[in-house]
């Protein structure tokens, strides 16, 4: 199954909807015991980091998360759940998961912001999470990005008004800054390949 | 790059559409969420259900109707008419919508704004301001369609209504509405030029030109069409490949 983190602020209903097209069951994990058998984790955060992972801490699923990941449990983080995964955002200031080394800033672009909308995702690192949708559209909505120390877990960028990292990958950890359950048929088609990708992993 | 979004808009009441369709491929013209399909698939960047029916009943009409769409359209949709308090926003935005559309009732009480944006985020909450123009100079906010007056100048109040946490500015030109002559150009620059959050500008297209002018003379982030689209004079696909061959930036 596949375990949707619930860290009650996030709204996972457009996620599960859209793994309901794919034909996959999602199981809202709200406690650590809901992610114990999951064969790959999905990560759909929005809002703002402190408050969200004030919500994890409570609920144990930051201990769980971090152990999901090392044990090589695929992973998908959307947005707020990519930002998390690293150690420590600016938003806030607040301590984040540390899985990935690197922090979570304000784009510092003269652009609007939030940046809202439909942009591009380009440079796309060879994944089999990332495969088929490079050059595509995927909608945004953020006003923090992140910046990974390690540059090698880059793996798309998007431009607004300065390039910045969309896409990371490390292995059977993925994150986007999009949201693919809100970016149509490019959306769809990374969470089929994340389907996908976690059921190879899950056989092997 | 960011993209320029084409938002077509459909007016519903009692779970239909109010304002006649020409989808010639859909069976069903008046069911919101077979035209939601249909306008996904065209390539719409984002949907609008504004409702007009704004009894309890129609309330729960609304709220299935977009659970409905939102089970299988995956693009983002925002909903508004009518909304007066935080918990419908809630449900909502539980329902699936992913931003919310708030006009009268932010004029009436602003600092519904503050308490929506804190409780869901600014990136959800969409503050809809429908303009007319003084006869004098400028433009004046009016609500209940168009029909009260605010005595609040439209770009001072989109400024406002930035400051309490809206993410975007919906804005309407009730002299350009309806007439398929143009958007306004001159005031949708005006609040674009005065904020800094995305505008989105409506009322007025009749033809793609008019999209174009908005998105470059105008500025605009978005527009948002209702009859071009439905009328079927020019699909979305024709709409977007006009705004490509001017350079402007869309998604194909």
């Amino acid at each position: 199954m596949i375990g949707l983190i619930d860290y009650g602020a996030g709204n996972l209903r457009s996620v599960e909807n859209a793994l309901a097209r794919l034909e996959a069951t999602a199981t809202i994990a709200a406690t650590p015991e809901d992610l114990a058998g999951a064969r790959a984790i999905i990560f759909p955060g929005v809002g703002a980091a402190a408050p969200a992972m004030a919500s994890l801490r409570d609920r144990g699923l930051d201990r769980a998360v971090i152990t999901a990941i090392r044990n090589g449990v695929p992973f998908l983080g959307i947005c707020l759940g990519m930002q998390l995964l690293f150690e420590r955002s600016a938003e806030d200031g607040a301590a984040c998961l540390g899985i990935l080394p690197g922090t979570v800033v304000r784009l510092n672009t003269r652009e609007k912001l939030p940046h809202v909308g439909w942009n591009t995702l380009e440079h796309v690192r060879p994944h089999p999470v990332l495969e088929g949708i490079e050059g595509e559209a995927f909608y945004f909505v953020h006003s923090y990005v992140v910046v990974p120390r390690h540059p090698g877990v880059v793996a798309g960028d998007t431009t607004h008004g300065v390039p910045f990292v969309s896409a990371i990958a490390r292995q059977g950890l993925v994150g986007v800054q999009f949201h693919p359950e809100r970016s149509g048929t490019a959306g769809l088609r990374l969470l089929e390949n994340f389907l996908r990708f976690a059921k190879v992993e899950a056989a092997a | 790059m960011l993209l320029k979004r084409i938002i077509p808009c459909l007016d519903t009441a009692g779970g239909r559409v109010v304002k006649g369709t020409h989808f010639q491929q859909l069976r069903d013209q008046g069911d919101p969420v077979a035209l939601a399909r249909a306008y996904s698939k065209d390539g719409a960047d984002e949907l609008t259900f504004l409702d007009i029916d704004a009894t309890p009943q129609g309330r729960a009409t609304l709220v299935d109707l977009v659970e409905r769409t939102a089970y299988e359209v995956f693009i983002p949709l925002t909903v508004g008419g009518g909304i007066r308090e935080v918990d419908e926003i809630r449900t909502l935005l539980r329902a699936g919508a992913d931003k919310v559309s708030i006009q009268t009732a932010a004029v009436q009480r602003p600092e519904l704004i503050t308490e929506a944006a804190r409780a869901f985020g600014s990136q959800c909450i969409v503050v809809a301001i429908d303009a007319k123009r003084h006869a004098s100079d400028g433009w004046m906010a009016f609500t209940h369609g168009g029909r009260t007056p605010t005595g609040l100048d439209a770009v001072g109040w989109a400024i406002e209504a930035q400051h309490r946490g809206a993410g975007e500015i919906l804005l309407t030109s009730i002299d350009a509405d309806g007439t398929r002559a143009g958007y306004d150009l001159e005031l949708t620059r005006a609040v674009v030029d005065a904020v800094q959050i995305p505008v989105i500008a409506s009322g007025g297209a009749g033809h793609p030109k008019d999209l174009e002018a908005v998105l470059t003379v105008g500025r605009a982030d978005a527009a948002l069409a209702a009859s071009i689209f439905h009328s079927g004079a020019f699909p979305i696909p024709q709409v977007k490949a006009y705004l490509a061959g001017q350079g402007i930036p869309v998604r194909i």
